[in-house]
């Protein structure tokens, strides 16, 4: 079965500007792939090429082995734009109809009960979309993405405009999705959140891919602190295995050891170490 | 925005009765130079007009459907969860090019038509063609329509909107240009008005539907009327038609290019 996405060496170009630089990325089957990186590393970009509404310059980007862009790739994926809006006079069914009818579901009523079910709109379903707030929008813009029962779900920015608890419900929504096995390219900002559920991290910057793996090996170990009398310790290169040893010295030459830890770093340091400290 | 253009519109029909009411009643007291039918210019020339208002409203609601279609929905957010469907970008330009064409064309044809029946009611004149003349109007709403798709494509909503009303602007100034040829028996100036029409149609259509409700219509009393309200009358033809629905394909044939290869 081909990945849910492919993308190899894709480069794309805006005039003498280049956005993407030749990135290797694959989402296989049933796999949640988080993309980080600040603000004009790409990833907008990288998620556009892959639902074709940008064209690529260099490279390919092959949605469930369909050319990104064809009839066959739009019809496997959904998609939420980082900025997107519904027309203000549609209610909350009214426009899960109207995907439907647009990607051609026959999952009928059941099918936007379930969705609306899924992102906690159940009692929105005759609302205007105009009288809801951001974050209603936000999750009726998920809902909207998952017509059809895509096998790719390509979210940009998700979780921009929620609260706690929405992120929260957006969480559980994408634990809900990788338990169906559908694969999912997660574009967000929040590094908690992409540490929380991704199974693989990919790390964008300048167009260029500079980190990329499962969290907890992007997030390894970085040496042994060991408290003292005197204070805490730091060994930069030590492992675990060399704990027993470097209390043993410490104990040897008189000092009185309280404890000792492995440090390992978190997503968020791996990243600012992964962009060189750049913001947005 | 519907409640606007329905209140604008009565607004309009209602001070349109006023004029054909008072143009009527005030007639026969006018001493009208010889050779001039009082009724028929009267009423023509209004109709004229009435038919000029119509297309400007006409054109004004089509711009307005259709001005931010592809780079104002984009940059709104509204088109890109749309174009992502398998439906395809050309279906989507053609459906809003059908809405638009749904909405204009139905609304010209009942302006035309109310206009009509007032005027054939206060002044008991009737145009020599009865439905073609409406039609035309509606078709050339329709390639001011299409124009602004095209438009749509590569400008924002704003500049496509002045862009289009300029058109619309250079279409009335190749009719105006045109009374002035007629009026100085100038073929230079008549041919290239002439050109000028062709080369926006609905200018070249609403030209001919002026000549068609006053074809019948002969001697000092059609020379005046075909000098017509903004654009003198002329007879476009069969030829002019098939422009005409040429020239929306062309237009369109350019919207879908342009679409199909622009970055959201």
């Amino acid at each position: 079965m081909p990945a849910a996405l492919a993308v190899s060496g894709l480069a794309k170009r805006y005039g003498s500007v280049e956005a993407l630089g030749g990135v290797d990325l694959e989402v296989r089957e049933g796999e949640l792939v988080g993309l980080l990186g600040p603000n004009g590393a790409g990833k907008s970009t990288l998620v556009k090429i892959a639902c074709g509404l940008v064209r690529a310059t260099e490279g390919t980007a092959l949605v469930c082995g369909a050319r990104a862009g064809s009839r066959e790739a739009r019809a496997a994926m959904g998609y939420l734009a980082e900025l997107f809006r519904f027309p203000g006079w549609t209610s909350a069914d009214e426009l899960l109809l109207l995907h439907q009818r647009l990607t051609r579901s026959t999952g009928g009523e059941r099918e936007r009960s379930e969705l609306l079910e899924l992102v906690g709109l159940s009692d929105a379903r005759d609302r205007r979309v105009e009288a809801m707030s951001k974050g209603m929008q936000q999750r009726l813009g998920i809902a909207q993405a998952l017509v059809g029962s895509p096998r790719l779900l390509l979210l940009d920015e998700p979780t921009s405009a929620l609260d706690p608890v929405g992120r929260r419900t957006v969480r559980t929504l994408l634990e809900e999705l990788r338990r169906r096995g559908v694969s999912v390219l997660l574009n967000s900002h929040l590094l908690s959140e992409v540490e929380l559920v991704c199974d693989r991290v990919t790390i964008l910057l300048g167009g260029q891919v500079v980190a990329a793996g499962v969290p907890d090996e992007l997030a390894g170990p970085r040496g042994v602190e060991i408290e003292t009398g005197a204070g805490a310790r730091t060994y930069a290169n030590a492992t675990r295995d060399d704990i027993p040893r470097l209390v043993a010295e410490l104990v040897q030459n008189g000092e009185q050891v309280y404890g000792a830890r492995v440090l390992t770093s978190t997503l968020e340091e791996v990243y600012v170490e992964a962009v060189g400290g750049e913001t947005d | 925005m519907f409640f606007v253009v329905c209140l604008l519109t009565v607004a309009f029909l209602a001070l349109y009765w006023i004029g054909n009411r008072y143009t009527f009643h005030h007639i026969n007291d006018v001493e009208p130079p010889q050779g001039i039918d009082p009724p028929t210019f009267a009423g023509a020339f209004l109709f004229g007009m009435a038919m000029f208002g119509t297309l400007f409203l006409g054109v004004v609601l089509a711009i307005f459907l259709t001005l931010g279609a592809v780079r104002g929905d984009a940059e709104r957010g509204l088109l890109q969860p749309l174009v992502v469907r398998p439906i395809g970008r050309a279906t989507l330009l053609f459906a809003r090019f059908l809405g638009a064409g749904a909405v204009c064309v139905p609304y010209v044809l009942a302006v035309y038509f109310t206009t009509m029946v007032l005027t054939g009611l206060e002044g008991s004149w009737w145009p020599d063609r009865i439905v073609t003349p409406g039609l035309e109007l509606g078709a050339g709403v329709l390639i001011v329509a299409a124009l602004s798709l095209l438009g749509s494509v590569f400008l924002s909503s704003i500049a496509n909107g002045i862009a289009i009303f300029m058109i619309f602007g250079a279409g009335l100034v190749a009719g105006l240009l045109g009374n002035i040829g007629h009026a100085l028996n100038s073929h230079g100036l008549v041919h290239a008005a002439k050109i000028a029409a062709w080369a926006v149609p609905f200018e070249a259509l609403y030209q001919d539907a002026l000549r068609t409700i006053t074809e019948k219509t002969s001697g000092l009393t059609g020379f005046l009327i075909r000098l017509g309200p903004f654009g003198g009358a002329e007879q476009g033809g069969l030829g002019l038609r098939l422009w005409a629905v040429a020239y929306i394909a062309i237009v369109g044939a350019f919207a879908l290019a342009g679409f199909a290869r622009r970055d959201l």
